[in-house]
């Protein structure tokens, strides 16, 4: 177990107004501090749209060379991290308490799986409990290290707009996912969309906002991803398909990457 | 004088022989009762001797002992009435003593001398057959019951009845039997409008035997759907339904006039329900609700209030097909092989998945709430369907198909299934395999995708598992927060 000193820390991170005395390091960081660095962060609990989304977006930056920034909790942030993992792309997880806390333990072998393929972080000495305190001091160095931060879902007084606050002053990239405007996880994204953040429609407007060039997806459509979001009685309704020959084709979509089912309802991975 | 009468006590579903000796002496007036009685089977001297007077009988007023042997063996309950009754009357040479002792008998007796059925009474007539005893007295209303065991039930509504029969004064009152087999509860599954994912899953639960799980939010129809279960499985065979009607007469259970239960059981305990109560067990050692579901289904709804004791003491009965009982005196084996189904909602507030509500339930509630179904439980689902809430438009459908329509389908799944069970195809192991890899199935998720896919094709009436067999089996896959 290893730390970086101040003068050892990203040029990023190094720039905001109070960066970190220490970084303990569980994994590699050399790896992950030569690319650009994105956060994605959200609700603990989300929505299973929520979740999809942070899902594919870890994946799509990844594999586009991005490193995902993120908190290790539940919901939003565990989604991407996995997102992240799922195509071999790297993934920094920056803890709130010390590196060698399996916190929450629900993640502790997701932990594992990001020290080591990439690294998890902590200006907090090994041994420190986890505590409310913490959590937004680890949220400035999130945005800290990130060139642009996203928030995929977030109530109004949410920890995630704290990290988007952090970005602001910082003065980076500051992206939100258009949600449901009747949706209380909505109501933190959807005020800073209002409040002058760039809308998030697709992983592409982050590559675009930093320069990276994004190869044009293959399109694949299959005529029942336009209809989703549904659950599969509509679908069923509308396509005027058995429930039995509807299912063999929903879970087609799922293995294909296309498509996922949360609380009964499928949505196209764009 | 000595008589003697026989009747048969109950351990677990086992029928034991029980000689109830009764000895009529001269001496000081009074009864005794011996032969490690409990207390309602202590109370039978004051029925016993108001229904001796009432029959206008003789009451032996000398010193009468009634010993029930074997010694050794608890006898509970009220069964004992008759017997005893019957027995004092031979010893004071009220009736035929050789005559009574060619029968067996039970049954408990009102202060009028009317004589009232018990429970588990086929278990006594069984018992009596095995042992050569042709005849079973018993109250009128229990004749049904007992004659399942294929004795001949001598039916009485009085203690005077018996013994004039036994005197040879009479012939028994006539039983007029009805056709025996108890009616299935009309519930049809036409009633259920929309779902149309629900229902086909359910059609699968009910052609593989599946235990499956439904979730979604308060008021969507999990528990309707759950209950339809029943009317679309086939009728159970003889040997079956005579082993689960034994279960049920045991419990007390069985409806005097259709005692027969000639189809799948149902049964579906409130979450508050204890240990004992649902794998049975308790002083009397009765048969649980899961035994009670034996061969039919256990639907526990609002599967995450149950006691988690309860729930884990469930593990035994999925695993072998049978409870074991144990207790300082020995242990008692009831079966329980029930399909299993289960109802949740996906959050404690029940608002999750229903697009009208705003689910207020932190990350750290729903995930207690899910934890507190054991993995090893959750393991046991080979089914796991979503429902969310249905959009208005589709409580409006047309009634759906009636269970009379899927249920053929299901007895030509059974009968496939069971004579020539489908394989998969090598197109269909690599989908499967496929499948394992981009959804992180555990293995165990793997085996149950493969057996439901196994009975899909069954009612498909395919010859082999194909890939869409496999595909469809994928969509009723736990969701990886439930699967282990």
């Amino acid at each position: 177990m290893s730390f970086l000193r101040r003068d050892e820390l990203p040029a990023l991170l190094r720039a905001i107004h109070d960066p970190p005395r220490r970084l303990y390091v569980r994994g590699d960081a050399a790896v992950v501090f030569a690319r650009p660095a994105v956060a994605i962060v959200g609700a603990r609990a989300c929505s299973p749209y929520g979740a999809q989304v942070a899902r594919m977006l870890g994946r799509q930056l990844a594999s586009a060379g991005v490193v995902v920034v993120s908190g290790l909790a539940r919901g939003v942030d565990g989604e991407a991290h996995r997102g992240a993992l799922e195509t071999q792309g790297h993934t920094v997880a920056v803890l709130g308490c010390g590196i060698d806390r399996d916190y929450p333990a629900a993640h502790a072998s997701l932990a594992r799986a990001v020290a080591e393929r990439s690294v998890l972080l902590s200006e907090y000495e090994p041994g420190v409990e986890p505590a409310p305190w913490r959590f937004p001091a680890r949220n400035r160095i999130v945005a800290g290290l990130c060139a642009a931060t996203v928030v995929v879902e977030a109530r109004e007084r949410s920890g995630a707009l704290i990290t988007a606050d952090f970005a602001l002053e910082e003065g980076r990239e500051v992206f939100a996912v258009p949600g449901e405007i009747t949706s209380a996880l909505s109501a933190g994204t959807n005020a800073l969309l209002r409040l002058g953040a760039t809308p998030l429609t697709a992983a592409a407007d982050v590559l675009e906002a930093l320069g990276i060039e994004s190869e044009p997806k293959a399109m694949t459509t299959h005529p029942l991803l336009e209809l989703l979001p549904a659950t599969a009685d509509e679908l069923a309704r509308r396509t005027g398909v058995t429930p039995a020959a509807l299912a063999a084709a929903l879970a087609e979509l799922e293995i294909g990457g296309l498509a996922a089912e949360g609380d009964g309802i499928y949505r196209a991975l764009a | 004088m000595l008589a003697r009468a026989v009747t048969f006590a109950l351990v677990g579903l086992e029928p034991r022989r029980v000689e109830v000796e009764a000895h009529v002496q001269s001496g000081v007036p009074a009864f005794t009762l011996v032969g490690l009685a409990d207390r309602a089977c202590q109370e039978a001297k004051q029925r016993v001797r108001s229904g001796i007077k009432s029959a206008q009988l003789e009451w032996p007023g000398n010193k009468s002992t009634v010993n029930l042997a074997p010694a050794e063996l608890k006898k509970e309950g009220s069964g004992f009435d008759l017997p005893i009754a019957l027995a004092l009357l031979a010893a004071s040479g009220q009736i035929p003593r050789e005559r009574l002792a060619e029968h067996a008998s039970c049954g408990e007796l009102a202060l009028d001398g009317r004589l009232r059925r018990v429970g588990g009474v086929l278990g006594v007539a069984e018992g009596a057959r095995r042992a050569g005893l042709e005849r079973v007295v018993c109250a009128y209303d229990a004749c049904a019951e007992a004659s399942l065991a294929g004795v001949e039930a001598i039916g009485v509504r009085h203690l005077a009845e018996a013994v004039a029969y036994l005197r040879g004064e009479t012939e028994p009152p006539e039983f007029v039997a009805t056709n025996g087999t108890a009616r299935l509860p009309p519930l049809d599954l036409a009633d259920v409008r929309g779902q149309e994912r629900a229902r086909r899953a359910l059609e699968l639960a009910a052609a593989g035997r599946h235990n499956m799980l439904l979730g979604g939010p308060p008021g969507i129809g999990k528990t309707m759907l759950a209950r339809r279960l029943p009317s679309i499985l086939p009728p159970l065979e003889e040997e079956a339904a005579l082993e689960v009607t034994r279960i049920h007469s045991v419990a007390g259970l069985v409806d005097p006039d259709h005692p027969l239960i000639g189809y799948a059981p149902f049964r579906a305990p409130h979450h508050s329900a204890s240990t004992a109560a649902i794998v049975g067990g308790g002083p009397r050692l009765r048969p649980g609700e899961a035994s009670l579901a034996h061969r039919g289904v256990l639907l526990l709804d609002e599967l995450a209030e149950f006691q988690r004791p309860a729930l884990e003491a469930l593990r035994q009965p999925l695993e072998d097909g049978e409870i074991l009982v144990a207790r300082a005196a020995g242990s008692v084996r009831f079966p329980a092989r029930f399909q299993l189904i289960g109802t949740m909602n996906l959050c404690p507030c029940g608002a999750r998945g229903d697009p009208g509500a705003q689910c207020s339930c932190s990350a750290q509630r729903i995930a207690r709430y899910r934890d507190r179904l054991s993995r090893a439980l959750l393991d046991r689902f080979d089914i796991v369907v979503t429902v969310p809430r249905p959009r208005a438009t589709e409580l409006q459908a047309t009634r759906g198909e009636g269970s009379d329509a899927v249920r053929p389908r299901v007895v030509a799944a059974r009968v496939r299934l069971a004579e020539a069970p489908p394989s998969r195809t090598p197109a269909a192991d690599e989908l499967l395999t496929r499948a394992v890899d981009r959804l992180r199935l555990s293995g165990r998720g793997r085996a149950k995708v493969a057996a439901v896919a196994r009975t899909i094709a069954a009612l498909a009436q395919a010859e082999a598992v194909e890939p869409e067999h496999v595909a469809e089996a994928l969509a009723y896959r736990a969701p990886p927060d439930l699967a282990t």
